[in-house]
């Protein structure tokens, strides 16, 4: 296994214009015939897909298609349901997913996620983003706050708090919950983001602006997003994977760019649902 | 016929009126009521010199302190035992056992049946137990560890609620940070759990504070200053039973000493919520 990046260096800073390009040959996390049953009922069935890294990868498709049960999967969350039975592969350069002997805890620090309603804890901003950095072995008061600013800024955050780090992160309005939960995970330097809809509970205006920061952060991040949006996942995704639900269980019925998802769909059921006639 | 509906709703409402307000100031009057006539029997015999003078004449003058140390002693111990045991249990049950395994259906059901039986029952079992088979005799520790046995199935059930009260996302967002479960669960879920906790622990003691059937199979009736866990000890419930039926002329006593025993019962109450919301606010604040 690789190691993890230390999670002492500070993200790089790119200059927010100047994007590094997201097409790499080699994919960063390869998907083989994935499955997951919860107890006898399948929720999708044989799902193969590669995922590039650097990129922002849209998964759509209608309700209960397995879209959220998917990328569960793809950090272990599912460890944590029980009934849940997950078959198939997950690799991430050389590291089985997958495997029990994964230590899922440095996994999940490679992999951070981002949930449908925005969830921080019932503690001071400040605390929000200390916790987890604490929880993974950095104690340094300067380096903390440094962390903790990187983080704040890179989310647009930071003119918003700063005054006010101390106070309870509840009190934030639910676009600016949702940054912090996205800075949370920022925080640990995560090589890949998993994000649940992430705009989905909130305004348009709070939407916007998350939607603003997930484009800012292609290139540095691989991010796998899903979304019922699809003018969302038009305007910022640059790969698509479509599911649909085929007796009772879902499945991807076509994956490509964005481009060729929307423009030159190969599967009929891909084009009726991107043209607005299915789902 | 418009009119005769009209009139017939406002009979209803009137009726459903003064049957709501009627059962609130039946119960708020009962318990002044009560608490009354314990202040107007009992509050001039309650002094410094009552609440720290030993019992005379077999309670019918002197004062209560060696049965405010028993009492105190006999909740101590209690709490001691019961705390760790029910707070562990409800993790387990709550975090650690799926809600329809069978350990965790049998543990439950168990701990529901336990919250009923009456405390005679749990007297009785302490006094074969606690006094016999282990030897410790009429005692504080037995009493207090028969009282932990009875108070048990409240707390655990109640801390429980608490835990599940938690929501989930708490516990995925923090495992999906990479975070351990047992850092979750010290950090983030039982912080959230306290007030179910506290909750738990007021009814407990409420329980505990005024038992007296348990108690006087356990840890029995000598007056006498305790000087350690193996005396036995007379608690305040079962001072004032046995001046009230046994002791004729302890009539005074008893009201002061029950006086005593019901603002003990407030201010252990109203001290625990004040508590729950101040240490919620500092959690917040600085953690």
């Amino acid at each position: 296994m690789r190691p993890v990046a230390p999670i002492t260096e500070l993200h790089p800073q790119y200059p927010l214009e100047e994007q590094p390009a997201c097409r790499e040959s080699q994919p960063f996390m390869e998907i083989d015939r994935l499955s997951l049953h919860y107890g006898e009922k399948p929720a999708f069935q044989d799902v193969t897909l590669a995922i590039a890294k650097g990129c922002i990868t849209a998964l759509v498709g209608p309700s209960g298609c397995g879209k959220t049960s998917f990328l569960t999967c793809l950090n272990r969350l599912t460890d944590l349901i029980t009934g849940c039975r997950v078959s198939g592969q997950i690799t991430i350069e050389a590291l089985e997913v997958l495997a029990p002997h994964t230590d899922v805890i440095r996994l999940r620090r490679r992999i951070g996620m981002i949930f449908q309603k925005p969830n921080p804890f019932p503690l001071t901003i400040r605390r929000n983003l200390e916790f987890p950095l604490r929880e993974h072995g950095i104690r340094d008061r300067t380096q903390l706050a440094q962390m903790i600013e990187t983080a704040l800024r890179e989310v647009g955050l930071w003119d918003e708090v700063k005054d006010r780090l101390d106070s309870p992160a509840l009190a934030l309005s639910g676009g600016q919950q949702q940054r912090l939960c996205i800075a949370r995970a920022l925080v640990l330097s995560p090589e890949m983001l998993l994000m649940d809809e992430p705009c989905s509970a909130l305004d348009p205006l709070s939407s916007g602006v998350v939607e603003d920061l997930i484009v800012r952060l292609r290139g540095r991040y691989t991010i796998l997003i899903v979304t019922h949006n699809l003018a969302q996942a038009r305007r910022i995704a640059d790969d698509v994977a479509f599911f649909w639900i085929h007796h009772g269980a879902g499945r991807l019925i076509e994956a490509g760019t964005v481009t060729q998802i929307f423009e030159e769909p190969r599967d009929p059921l891909t084009a009726a649902y991107v043209g607005g006639m299915r789902g | 016929m418009a009119e005769s509906m009209k009139k017939r709703l406002n009979m209803c409402e009137g009726l459903a009126f003064v049957l709501v307000w009627g059962t609130a100031a039946l119960v708020t009057a009962t318990f002044c009521w009560l608490l009354g006539d314990l202040v107007w029997h009992g509050l001039s015999h309650v002094s410094w010199t009552f609440l720290t003078a030993p019992p005379e004449n077999a309670g019918r003058r002197g004062g209560i302190g060696p049965i405010l140390v028993s009492t105190a002693l006999i909740l101590g111990v209690c709490l001691a035992v019961a705390l760790p045991i029910g707070i562990g249990t409800a993790v387990l049950l709550a975090e650690f056992t799926s809600d329809h395994s069978l350990f965790g259906r049998v543990t439950r059901r168990s701990l529901d049946v336990l919250a009923g039986v009456p405390s005679i029952v749990f007297g009785l079992f302490g006094n074969a137990f606690f006094c016999k088979t282990l030897g410790l005799g009429f005692s504080i520790l037995s009493g207090g560890l028969t009282l932990a046995c009875m108070v048990l199935p409240i707390l655990i059930r109640s801390t429980e609620e608490g835990f599940r009260a938690v929501p989930t996302s708490y516990r995925l967002s923090a495992a999906a940070l990479g975070l351990s479960r047992t850092t979750t669960l010290i950090h983030l879920v039982l912080p959230a759990a306290v007030p179910g906790l506290l909750v738990g622990l007021v009814l407990g003691v409420g329980r505990a504070i005024a038992e007296t059937a348990a108690l006087i199979f356990t840890s029995g009736y000598v007056d006498r200053m305790p000087e350690s866990l193996l005396d036995s000890g007379r608690a305040l419930s079962i001072h004032i039973f046995d001046l009230s039926m046994n002791v004729s002329g302890g009539d005074a006593n008893a009201y002061a000493s029950a006086l005593v025993l019901v603002v003990l019962l407030l201010v252990i109450n109203s001290t625990v919520s004040r508590l729950t919301a101040y240490g919620l606010q500092r959690k917040i604040m600085t953690v």
